[in-house]
């Protein structure tokens, strides 16, 4: 097979697994302890990661580009540029591919050891579809807790870039978050909460394939964990592109 | 080759061919339950299965029964097809022609959600045992139940009566993990016949076990045959899990103690026959002493391993 119909082949399987896993969201039994469980690791778990992340992009953006701005009288503006590049691209992408990293490859592999040791079969011969027991709650859960980690690393990392302006470039306290309210509208965070729902589902489709089409023994489940996170990193950068133009166009944004 | 040596659908209790007849407490005891019409359908039936995985073939027109309350072992080679059968019977894997009966319903291109309902009559017990990992012993041997809803009263009562029958309640509380080998395959005996399943499938149960163990794995499948009235595949390449299954039975003592005795010389009283697999086909297909009769090159070696 040739590598355009295998990529075309993995398209199909991910979606349709992703389709199956959804398609019986309200039917009994619902796994809400499952999911609870799952939105527990995936969103509570992450939290410093995420914070760290946010906190130091913040803290570097505004290191990076207060000289510049200061060169040409425009460092009052500082606050507003760091916010935007965070609420619109920093924050949604580094915190899908912090989660990749974190949850995506956990799930792969963690499904993928339940296909070695046969748990997979044996959950199905007891009369359990693991699409809807495994997949549907991993899904669930990262399309709603990515959003809510990329506010909260936009917001830590506003207050990482304001820590650096205040302390490091002796900025006044309130000049910068003035001009974070001026500048940031409503279509910014909207935009900014519309990718991660979609980095969410993407990553978790990913990486619940990978992880149960795994074969090979042992070595099977350190290939698909290393696929999945690859996969899903280059996915996300990708889709983060077309979904940005895409948001351009229907938010009438200036472009 | 493979479709003239298939059997035609017998009675459950047969005599040894050397002659001889049964005793009256035993023809008492077992005639009870053959004495009903809807035996006559095969627990499981296989007509002219093909499997093949890119360009190997892994089954090759496999034909066989399976009769009720009968214990089929499936002997053969490691790579012959085994476990692939065992996998096809629960709708794990679908076949490339061909058509597999549960219980005398076609199961050949049931869709995953059909074959949920024909699951719930199948008890599969894996090589390695399959528990969940993350689960205790408790819930894994629950799983079936909680997926249910069943109150967890009823299913704390009928999990500890599992791990009775499997000898195990004392790890009810355990993780999987501090298990040994032993005990993982008996929870997952147990985890199978949670639901009192019709039929029942062993998958290699034994092997990587210590002699005691094993017997103890053979002992459960004889009870189940005996006792519970299951119709199971015992799949195997042990010589020693073939010699337990057909020369001794179970029975209840005075006491109320389950014992198990070997059957006599002129007697053959235990309801297990053999289908020998390879390539993909059955090679032969019959009952213990027909196997140690044949002059098949092959299966001699495999008996006798030279």
């Amino acid at each position: 097979m040739n590598i355009a119909t295998r990529l075309l082949i993995e398209i199909q399987e991910t979606t349709l697994l992703a389709a199956r896993a959804l398609r019986g969201i309200f039917k009994r039994p619902t796994y809400i302890n499952e999911t609870i469980a799952q939105m527990d690791v995936i969103g509570v778990g992450s939290l410093t990661i995420i914070m760290l992340t946010g906190f130091f992009t913040g803290g570097v953006l505004t290191l990076q580009t207060y000289p510049t701005l200061k060169y040409y009288g425009a460092q009052d503006q500082t606050g507003y540029l760091v916010a935007l590049s965070l609420v619109r691209e920093l924050g949604p992408v580094l915190s899908a591919l912090m989660v990749t990293g974190r949850v995506g490859s956990a799930i792969s592999a963690e499904l993928g050891s339940m296909v070695v040791s046969q748990q997979i079969d044996a959950m199905r011969s007891l009369g359990t579809d693991p699409d809807r027991k495994l997949v549907m709650p991993r899904v669930i859960a990262l399309v709603l807790m990515l959003p809510l980690l990329t506010v909260v690393a936009d917001v830590v990392g506003i207050c990482g870039g304001w820590t650096v302006a205040t302390t490091l470039y002796g900025m006044a306290p309130g000049m910068f978050f003035s001009s974070v309210r001026q500048g940031i509208t409503a279509n910014d965070i909207f935009g900014g909460i519309i990718k991660p729902l979609v980095f969410g589902l993407l990553i978790a489709a990913v990486a619940c394939r990978q992880g149960l089409k795994t074969e090979g023994g042992t070595v099977g489940v350190g290939r698909s964990t290393t696929t999945a996170v690859v996969t899903a990193s280059i996915v996300v950068i990708i889709t983060d592109f077309f979904l940005a133009k895409a948001l351009q166009v229907l938010l009438d944004m200036p472009t | 080759m493979a479709s003239a040596e298939v059997e035609t659908p017998q009675p459950a209790l047969h005599t040894n061919p050397n002659g001889g007849g049964i005793s009256e407490e035993a023809a008492e005891s077992t005639f009870q339950e053959v004495d009903d019409s809807d035996r006559i359908v095969p627990a499981i039936e296989f007509r002219d299965v093909h499997l093949g995985f890119d360009d190997r073939k892994v089954l090759n027109g496999l034909s066989f029964k399976v009769m009720k309350g009968e214990t089929k072992i499936i002997l053969g080679g490691s790579g012959c097809g085994k476990s692939t059968t065992i996998k096809l019977v629960l709708g794990l894997l679908k076949p490339d022609s061909g058509q597999i009966l549960v219980d005398g319903e076609d199961i050949t291109n049931h869709t995953e959600v059909e074959m949920m309902k024909v699951r719930k009559n199948i008890g599969m017990i894996f090589q390695e045992g399959a528990l969940f990992d993350s689960l205790s012993v408790y819930d894994n041997v629950a799983y079936r139940l909680h997926e249910q809803g069943v109150p967890e009263a009823e299913v704390e009562e009928e999990v500890r009566r599992m791990l009775r029958f499997v000898n195990l309640e004392d790890a009810i509380d355990k993780m999987p993990i501090e298990l040994s080998g032993g005990m993982r395959r008996r929870v997952g005996i147990a985890r199978a016949l949670v639901g009192g399943p019709g039929v029942v499938m062993f998958d290699e149960p034994t092997a990587g076990l210590d002699p005691p163990t094993a017997r103890t794995i053979c002992e459960l499948a004889i009870k189940l045959r005996d006792l519970e009235d299951a119709s199971s595949i015992f799949v195997t390449h042990e010589m020693n899990n073939l010699d337990y299954l057909t020369s001794e039975y179970a029975v209840v003592d005075d006491t109320g103690e389950i014992i198990y005795e070997k059957e006599g010389e002129r007697l053959c009283l235990t309801n297990t026959k053999i289908l020998m697999m390879r390539d993909g086909q059955v090679i032969f297909s019959g009952t213990d002493e027909e196997l140690r009769k044949s002059s098949d090159t092959y299966i001699n070696k495999f008996i006798r391993g030279y």
